[in-house]
């Protein structure tokens, strides 16, 4: 399908997926495959992590929106934004927001945050996803992608506002829920990408969140990444003296076993991966978009760029329009 | 015997911590294995099994309490899932003057809320856990899974920051008795209390009330294990051990917590680092690039390009890994390749086994 028809099937994206699968990196990736359609995109991070930034080449995220990538070029790329969102701070900005800017000052100084989220649990996940709701409804830009937390957390996550529901019955909590549970569950707002290695264990935990996400939070799900899988390449099947010989070449000593080794490594691999590709397809219907391994396991622009231009090969070969 | 292995016959207690997805649970499972093989009697304390790990180990649900898996080795294997909030409710339990005083807290809504999600509860109790099963179930050795974020060592700051929650200003508000403190309050605090109860709602600062109300008398206790917990985490009998991928992120994330450890005044006492991609010769990537490069569009030329691939992302790795070994050591890093297969049984956790204690 055509990609900038796919990005704009939801303002908010929402990536999630268990620890250690390369989230933030897809994340990174999809901004700029978005960017390179046009569409301005804003990528917000909840974790404080640094990696998201680095990928672009730039110090860490803050509160303070930054561009990451400056638009422009022969393409006509969009920029693209990126900020972190914390709790304590999106709080503080609420309370500034509804007149409440003298506490806003002594809630911070006292800690007294720790125990409001205490007596209140989920709050700290409503502050963050009741700041995304406002981005969104503001349109922000074209584009949001949330890089949710790793996957156990991001169903609590996810969930907080269902759960603060039913805790909290009237107030402004309750309103922030009630509107960040309709952002969440509404198609054209909001989808959410998952994204796994083409491993056993990660393709289990995949399966288990993607039914949770849709039961009990009651989000759409959009295709599935799979992140990291080896790009097939000529020759694996050749025994290494003969190839020799056939490119009149000789090896030297313990070349042919180096040779013959790696290759058999990648071909075990490669049919592991398969497997796990086969047996996600049949236990989620959803389709998928494919990454490659980097070899180059330094990931900077460059390879961002590259992962980009995957991506948009990969939509552009998804059939027909997915809901 | 590599130290590692030293370390599964010697440390009474072993925390594994380290970002999602590297290994940690399969690794704590390994540890204690070893503990047992040597004679020990020994359990892992896990946080969040992947199932079918879960299953090789016998934890169908939560059950708070270790059960035994079987096998051919001269100690005993033990295996738990850490239930934070029943582990809660056995502190509470413990520490209560009378049996009423307990029944008061633990039907509090409040306290369910906070048992299962006051930020740190989970690290806190797999602490305490630990803590349960090394004096009074009497085990050799403890392997304790930390759970995947950031907040995994928050337990080192327990005692503080149990300390500053029960002291804090707005606690002891709530805790007036009487109206009268309220009045004595000045002005500013009033309307902030004022204020963050019409945020949160009244219901829920009730609740917060009784349940203060209810805990009042227990804060001693409670302090006084968090102290001793961090004593027993702090002396040379417990060993730290970071797990890691050879990632940059990953890395960065062991290297946060050995900074972390640092502070609290804790050595590393060893750097795992699961699913090394595995070397093939000892020719440097970019050469083997170059021999591919003249050889393209032969089948040699694309064994070649596969070579480099993998030599060139095996001396990333290590490029990736430098620093921390260093900010480790003396502490030894154990390198464990790829597995041709997920681990899910006990073969496999003694497979990696053959690469930890080389």
């Amino acid at each position: 399908m055509d990609p900038a028809q796919f990005f704009a099937a939801s303002r908010l994206v929402i990536v999630a997926g268990k620890g250690g699968v390369g989230k933030t990196t897809v994340t990174a990736a999809l901004a700029r495959a978005a960017a390179l359609t046009g569409l301005s995109t804003l990528i917000v991070e909840v974790e404080g992590k640094s990696g998201l930034a680095l990928l672009f080449g730039r110090e860490p995220l803050t509160y303070e929106e930054i561009t990451l990538s400056p638009g422009g070029g022969p393409e006509g790329a969009a920029d693209i934004r990126g900020r972190t969102l914390t709790p304590d701070d999106a709080l503080l900005e609420y309370l500034r927001d509804h007149g409440m800017s003298r506490i806003s000052r002594r809630l911070a100084s006292s800690g007294a945050l720790d125990i409001v989220s205490t007596a209140v649990p989920g709050i700290k996940d409503i502050l963050i996803l009741g700041k995304v709701k406002q981005l969104e409804r503001a349109k922000a830009a074209d584009l949001i992608l949330l890089d949710a937390p790793a996957a156990g957390h991001a169903i609590t996550f996810l969930l907080a506002a269902r759960a603060l529901l039913d805790a909290v019955r009237v107030g402004p909590i309750n309103t922030q829920a009630r509107e960040v549970l309709d952002l969440l569950t509404n198609a054209d707002r909001c989808q959410v990408v998952l994204v796994t290695l083409p491993e056993e264990t990660p393709v289990n935990e995949l399966v288990d969140t993607a039914y949770h996400l849709e039961d009990r939070v009651g989000v759409s799900l959009g295709p599935v990444v799979v992140n990291g899988s080896y790009a097939a390449t000529d020759g694996l099947d050749a025994d290494p003296a003969e190839a020799a010989s056939v490119a009149a070449t000789t090896l030297r000593d313990g070349e042919r076993e180096s040779l013959a080794a790696a290759a058999d490594f990648r071909r075990h691999r490669m049919a592991l991966q398969h497997e796990q590709i086969e047996r996600l397809a049949t236990q989620l219907p959803l389709p998928q978009l494919h990454l490659p391994f980097l070899f180059n396991a330094d990931l900077g622009p460059p390879e961002l760029e590259a992962l980009a231009r995957e991506l948009l090969d990969a939509i552009a070969n998804l059939e027909g329009a997915h809901s | 015997m590599n130290e590692l292995g030293q370390l599964a016959r010697d440390a009474e207690i072993i925390v594994t911590a380290g970002s999602g997805g590297v290994g940690k649970t399969t690794t704590a499972a390994v540890l204690a294995l070893e503990g047992a093989r040597a004679g020990r009697r020994a359990v892992v304390v896990t946080i969040d099994p992947a199932k079918r790990l879960a299953d090789a180990l016998g934890l169908e649900g939560l059950s708070n309490a270790p059960s035994q898996i079987e096998g051919d080795w001269p100690g005993e294997l033990w295996a738990m899932m850490l239930d934070t909030k029943s582990t809660f409710d056995d502190l509470v339990a413990t520490h209560s003057t009378d049996p009423k005083q307990a029944e008061r807290i633990l039907s509090n809504r409040f306290y369910k809320n906070i048992s299962g999600a006051l930020s740190g509860t989970q690290e806190y109790m797999a602490m305490e856990k630990l803590y349960e099963l090394h004096v009074t179930h009497n085990f050799d050795l403890v392997v304790v899974d930390t759970p995947p974020t950031r907040h995994a060592l928050d337990f080192l700051d327990a005692p503080r920051r149990l300390t500053r929650f029960l002291d804090h200003r707005l606690y002891r508000i709530l805790m007036a008795p009487t109206r009268g403190m309220m009045k004595a309050a000045n002005v500013a605090t009033r309307a902030f209390v004022r204020t963050l109860s019409k945020v949160v709602g009244t219901e829920v600062f009730d609740d917060a009330i009784t349940f203060f109300t209810a805990f009042s008398g227990m804060e001693e206790g409670f302090k006084n294990r968090a102290n001793t917990v961090f004593d027993l985490l702090a002396s040379p009998r417990t060993a730290f051990v970071l797990v890691a991928s050879p990632r940059r992120d990953t890395v960065e994330e062991a290297d946060f917590f050995a900074r972390r450890l640092a502070e609290s005044g804790i050595a590393v006492r060893a750097l795992i680092v699961n699913r090394m991609h595995p070397r093939f010769g000892d020719g440097l990537a970019e050469a083997t690039r170059e021999r591919a490069r003249t050889l393209d569009g032969t089948a040699l030329g694309g064994l070649y390009a596969n070579l480099a691939d993998f030599r060139l992302v095996a001396s990333r790795e290590e490029e990736h890994l430098a620093g921390l070994a260093d900010r480790v050591a003396p502490a030894p890093v154990i390198r464990v390749p790829f597995l041709r297969t997920d681990v899910h049984d006990l073969d496999g956790l003694s497979e990696v086994g053959e690469h930890l204690f080389l």
